[in-house]
This record gives structure tokens, C-alpha cells and sequence, in this order.
């Protein structure tokens, strides 16, 4: 029996939660859900995305370092106070946890842009495009350092290990977020490592993912045009920028962005009525390059609204369901149950079609 | 023990990892118990994999994935959802889901029923075989994801469609593709171009209201609903045009 056991049949985990109304919970549950599917990853990553959880300093960008050297660490800081004001720079707090070893040196910083690196050039630039850019240049220039998150009153917390045990590693019970997203891997074609651990971020996106972009080097490849280096190891990284570039750069609605992400088979766009089939047809001619191929379930979040996604054939798990303002989504319905029993629905995903969760006006 | 005896047992299962919960049902059905509670399920998965003989297991809770894998007669009863994965290629028995449940149910199925009172996910049935008495069945109160019956070569599945919402089709896109063995029952219709080319729709004839009507009066008896009210609607079945769909394909 041990030996038909020697390949764990396991395939990563991905769990949600998130409050609409802005309500924020300790990371007690998110560990609580993600921990219940321990036996869908093997030990090497896991991770955590908190939204709310620096309200202190919410219009801070919220860096998230991991150095593998204090040359990095050294490097880094130079950079960062040549090109932002740091509000505070501090290790962030971690436990000893038994199974959690050799991690990398993790800091936090809170960075503010000088405003007059906006107008330098001849054409203002966007705060945001400017803070990609540097956290681009970290990860592609500077030796041993690597931005696991760079938000706005958020954070990624991630680390070779089981999802529980990142969790208790990086005390997230002492965090309160309105939103979480988890991630347990079982990695399948990439390495292992701190920098490679699941969620995937760039401003205030996180990704999550449970599956394998085998189109990641199509995707890798479009995205450099665009200013986007992936440097991560991992396939999943090219669904952060992917949503940065047709969202946020390109305007697209996450609707439609799913649509791109996950986009319908063309036999599907002959059926479809005139205007849809000339807004599909253009999208697929457009963002051909950004499609996801293989299987996926995914997690997307930003600061305002948490998407479930899977891949058109829904070759990978996803449930959700919602109890009050709270959302939840896992890749388990027993992931939700462990940690909301009573639910006031509850739904299998269907392929390429998003669950869009979006936080209440005004909160 | 002397045959026909009952003996029952619960077991508060909560936060049980499924290991020991598997060994402890091994364990007891080889002492010769015959019917188990399992309180407070919660994802545990591999639930009944590979036990054999008369044993009854109800399940209060969700349990996890491959429920009932390569069982092989036990009947096990879900109060509550299903997850992935059930009656992963078992061989006999039956199990009933109060509820709904996930992907992949029945895969390479060969013996035993599953029921399952309300929809099921993508690629239920696939694979599923047959060889003289041992006939794997799958009835599903609800509605089915995409690739039902994909390369099935053998058994029963049917779709009822109940409480299905206005426009919502029967069945997912790639119903029966590539089938060539077994039938599907459908009650109701579905878009032509959602099928399979290796499958084509019949009318029902005498035989098939013989296999299928036992079926339904099981579902109606589970699940407390009326059998009148099952038999409302027409059924179609699909079966398969050819038996060698590939038999060609790598010849020449």
C-alpha cells in the first residue's frame, strides 16, 4: 500500500474569503479552510493574500520583501530610498515554526512616491506605472531580492511549506483583512522556493492558482512588451501582470477580462449573436497572446473585489458559496463548511465562467 | 457472525484525519460490523475506498474526494454535498447523495449505482464500462456539466433535469463524445450541437423502459419525490452509431 502512496495524487489547494462589507476577520480562518485540503499540497509552498490589514497606512505602498543575502537587503534599501519616501522600513514578524527552515531575510516597507518624480518627464507619469517599475527593476536587477508584495494596505505572505504552517510562521492571526486568499502547491514543473510560493501580486493584485499555464511562455513573452519581466519561475506570474495590463493599464472590465483570460472557443463565438460575436472575435484577435491555456482554477483579488476563474473546460476544482456579506470560494466545499457550516447558498464553478465578488460602495 | 445479523456503530468523526477514519472502518467491518453513522464529516476523503461485502455507512456531512473509490458492494448514504471524485471505477454497491455534487463522478465506473439527488459537475461518467451482469448506473436529479458520458463504453447514466431553472440546458457542451458503449437516458431535450458524433438520439423502446423505470422508482423512493411527476416529461436516450469509433483511425 506504501508504494501506490510514493506519488501523492494531490494537485494544490486555493481558498477565498471575502466580506463586502469591509468587515475584517484574523487569519484564524483562512488557515483554518486552506489547512482542511493539506493533503492537495506536499509541503513546498504556501501562501497568503490579506487585504485591510495595514489600515495605519493605507495610502502607503506596502512592500514586502524576501533577500536571500544581506547584500540584498543593502542593495534594495539604497534603491528604495533613491526613489521613494520610506515611511518605515521593519522585519516583519515571524514565529519559529518547526517544519518552516532556512527562510530568507523578510521585510516590510511603507513608501510613499516624492511627487516630483511624477513630472519629471516631458509627459506625467502614473503613480502606479512608476511603482511597477521599480518593483520590475528589484526583481530583475537587484541580486538576492525579490518584492513578494507591493500594494496598498495589503500584503503577500508566502514560504516553502504547508500552507498552515506559513501561516503560523508569519502570526497572520494577528492581522485583521477583509479579504484573504490562501494557497497550498503541490509544485508540479517549477522549483520550489520562497519567491516561487503562491500568491503571485503587483500592486494591489494577488493571484492564486491550482493548475499549470502551459502557455506561460506566449503570455511571458507578450508581456515583456509591455514592461512586465517575469522573473519568478512560475507560471502563475503572468496572471498577476495579465490583470494589471487589461485592467488597470487597458480599462477592461474583469468581466471581459475573464473573458480574455479564459476566452470562449471560436466554435462557441460562431453561435453567438452579432455584436457579441464581433466583441469576441475582436478580443480573441487583439489578446490572442494573453490567453491561459491548460488546466486552472484561480483566485484573482485586488483591494475591492475578489474573482473566482477557471479554465473554459474546467480541467481544475472550484466551489463557492456566501453567508451574509461573507463570500468564500476553495477548491473543496468542505474547505468552506470547516469554516462557515451554515451557508445561504452554495455553487459548483462552471468552466470559463467568473464568479465576480465586489466590495460595497462606499466601504 | 451468523449472515443477516446487524451490527451498528457511530463514529463522531469530526476532525478525524481520513487515515485513521479508513483503517477504524476496515477495522470494524472485518470484527463484522455491519452499518456505521459517520457524524461530523468534513472532507475526509477516500471514504469506503475498497471495502467489500453488506455494509450500510451514513454519512452526515461533506465528504471528500473519490467517495466510495473501487468499493465494492457497501451502500453508503451522503446527508449533505458531494465532492469530487465519487465512485471513482467501482465495481458494486450504491451510493446516495442527499444533495449536490462535484466533477468527475463514476470515472471509469464498472458495477454498483450512484444517485445523486441534485446537479453534478463536468465530466460525470466518463469512461465507464460494462461486462454481462455488472452494470454501472448513475441517475442525477438535476442537471450535468460538460463531457456527461465522455468515452463511456458501458452502463446507464441518466439525467433528469428536475427543478431545472427556464433555458438551462439538460447537460454541458460534449455530451457522449466519443462514447461507444452504454446508453443515456435524458428526460427532456437537448441542443443537437452539444452532442457527440459518435452519438446519435432514439426514441425509447420496451427494453429501455424495463432498465430505466426500476431506476426512477429507486430515485422517486430516495429522495421522497413523485414518480408521476418524473414521468412528466419524455426521455430521449443517447447511444452510440458506431462500436469502434477509432477502430480506423491508426490503420491504414
Amino acid at each position: 500500500m506504501d508504494r501506490t502512496f510514493e506519488r501523492i495524487p494531490s494537485g494544490c489547494a486555493i481558498s477565498g474569503i471575502m466580506n463586502v462589507a469591509g468587515q475584517r476577520i484574523s487569519g484564524e480562518k483562512i488557515i483554518a479552510s486552506i489547512s482542511l485540503m493539506h493533503d492537495r499540497s506536499n509541503g513546498l509552498g504556501g501562501g497568503f493574500a490579506a487585504y485591510g490589514i495595514y489600515p495605519e497606512f493605507a495610502d502607503h505602498y506596502a512592500f514586502h520583501l524576501m533577500y536571500q543575502s544581506e547584500r540584498g537587503r543593502t542593495l534594495t534599501e539604497e534603491f528604495l530610498n533613491k526613489h521613494f519616501i520610506i515611511e518605515r522600513g521593519e522585519p516583519i514578524p515571524t514565529r519559529p515554526v518547526a517544519t518552516i527552515t532556512d527562510p530568507p531575510l523578510l521585510w516590510r516597507y511603507f513608501l510613499k512616491v516624492p511627487e516630483e518624480r511624477l513630472y519629471k518627464n516631458p509627459e506625467p507619469v502614473d503613480e502606479r506605472d512608476y511603482v511597477v517599475e521599480k518593483v520590475m527593476y528589484i526583481n530583475d536587477n537587484i541580486p538576492d531580492s525579490y518584492v513578494a508584495s507591493s500594494g496598498k494596505n495589503m500584503g503577500a505572505f508566502k514560504g516553502v511549506g504547508y500552507p498552515e504552517d506559513i501561516g503560523r510562521f508569519f502570526r497572520l492571526e494577528e492581522y485583521e483583512g477583509y479579504l484573504w486568499t490562501a494557497h497550498g502547491r503541490f509544485p508540479t514543473n517549477t522549483p520550489g522556493w520562497w519567491g516561487g510560493a503562491h500568491p503571485f501580486t503587483l500592486l494591489d493584485w494577488s493571484v492564486v492558482h491550482n493548475g499549470e499555464i502551459s502557455s506561460y511562455g506566449i503570455n511571458k513573452r507578450y508581456l515583456e512588451m509591455f514592461g512586465y519581466k517575469c522573473t519568478l519561475m512560475t507560471d502563475t506570474e503572468v496572471v498577476a501582470y495579465a490583470v494589471d495590463l487589461l485592467h488597470r493599464r487597458h480599462d477592461l472590465p474583469l468581466e471581459i477580462v475573464a473573458k480574455v483570460l479564459a476566452a470562449p472557443f471560436w466554435k462557441d463565438i460562431e453561435k453567438m449573436d452579432e455584436e457579441d460575436r464581433k466583441l469576441y472575435t475582436a478580443l480573441r484577435q487583439v489578446y490572442g497572446s494573453s490567453l491561459l491555456n491548460g488546466p486552472f482554477s484561480i483566485i484573482v483579488a485586488n483591494s475591492k473585489v475578489m474573482m473566482g476563474l477557471n479554465d473554459r473546460i474546467k480541467l481544475r476544482p472550484m466551489v463557492w458559496g456566501r453567508r451574509g456579506d461573507f463570500y468564500y470560494m476553495a477548491s473543496e466545499e468542505s474547505a468552506i463548511y470547516e469554516i462557515e457550516p451554515a451557508l445561504d447558498e452554495v455553487h459548483v464553478s462552471k468552466g470559463g465562467e467568473p464568479v465576480i465578488v465586489r466590495l460595497k460602495e462606499g466601504e | 457472525m451468523p449472515e443477516g445479523r446487524v451490527m451498528a456503530m457511530e463514529i463522531n468523526a469530526k476532525g478525524m484525519y481520513y487515515r485513521d477514519l479508513n483503517n477504524l472502518l476496515r477495522e470494524k467491518v472485518a470484527e463484522g460490523v455491519t452499518e456505521f453513522t459517520l457524524q461530523g464529516i468534513n472532507g475526509q476523503r477516500y471514504l469506503g475506498t475498497g471495502l467489500k461485502g453488506k455494509v450500510k455507512i451514513e454519512v452526515y456531512g461533506t465528504p471528500g474526494n473519490d467517495l466510495g473509490a473501487f468499493m465494492d458492494g457497501p451502500e453508503i448514504i451522503v446527508y449533505g454535498n458531494g465532492q469530487d471524485g465519487i465512485a471513482n471505477t467501482m465495481n458494486d454497491g450504491r451510493i446516495v447523495v442527499h444533495g449536490h455534487a462535484g466533477d468527475v463522478l463514476g470515472y471509469g465506473m464498472r458495477g454498483g449505482e450512484l444517485y445523486i439527488r441534485e446537479s453534478v459537475g463536468y465530466r460525470v461518467g466518463i469512461h465507464m464500462k460494462e461486462y454481462k451482469k455488472q452494470v454501472p448506473v448513475i441517475v442525477v436529479g438535476g442537471t450535468a456539466g460538460a463531457f456527461f458520458g465522455e468515452y463511456m463504453a458501458g452502463g446507464i447514466l441518466v439525467v433528469l433535469g428536475l427543478n431545472k431553472k427556464e433555458g438551462e440546458p439538460l447537460t454541458g457542451d460534449y455530451l457522449g463524445t466519443g462514447m461507444h458503449g452504454g446508453v443515456i437516458y435524458l428526460r427532456g431535450e437537448v441542443e443537437k450541437d452539444i452532442l457527440g458524433k459518435e452519438v446519435a438520439e432514439f426514441e425509447l423502446n420496451e427494453e429501455d423502459y424495463r432498465r430505466l423505470n426500476p431506476l426512477l422508482e429507486n430515485y422517486a423512493n430516495f429522495f421522497n419525490v413523485s414518480l408521476d411527476e418524473i414521468k412528466k416529461v419524455p426521455f430521449k436516450k443517447l447511444v452510440p452509431v458506431s462500436h469502434r469509433p477509432y477502430g480506423k483511425l491508426y490503420t491504414y
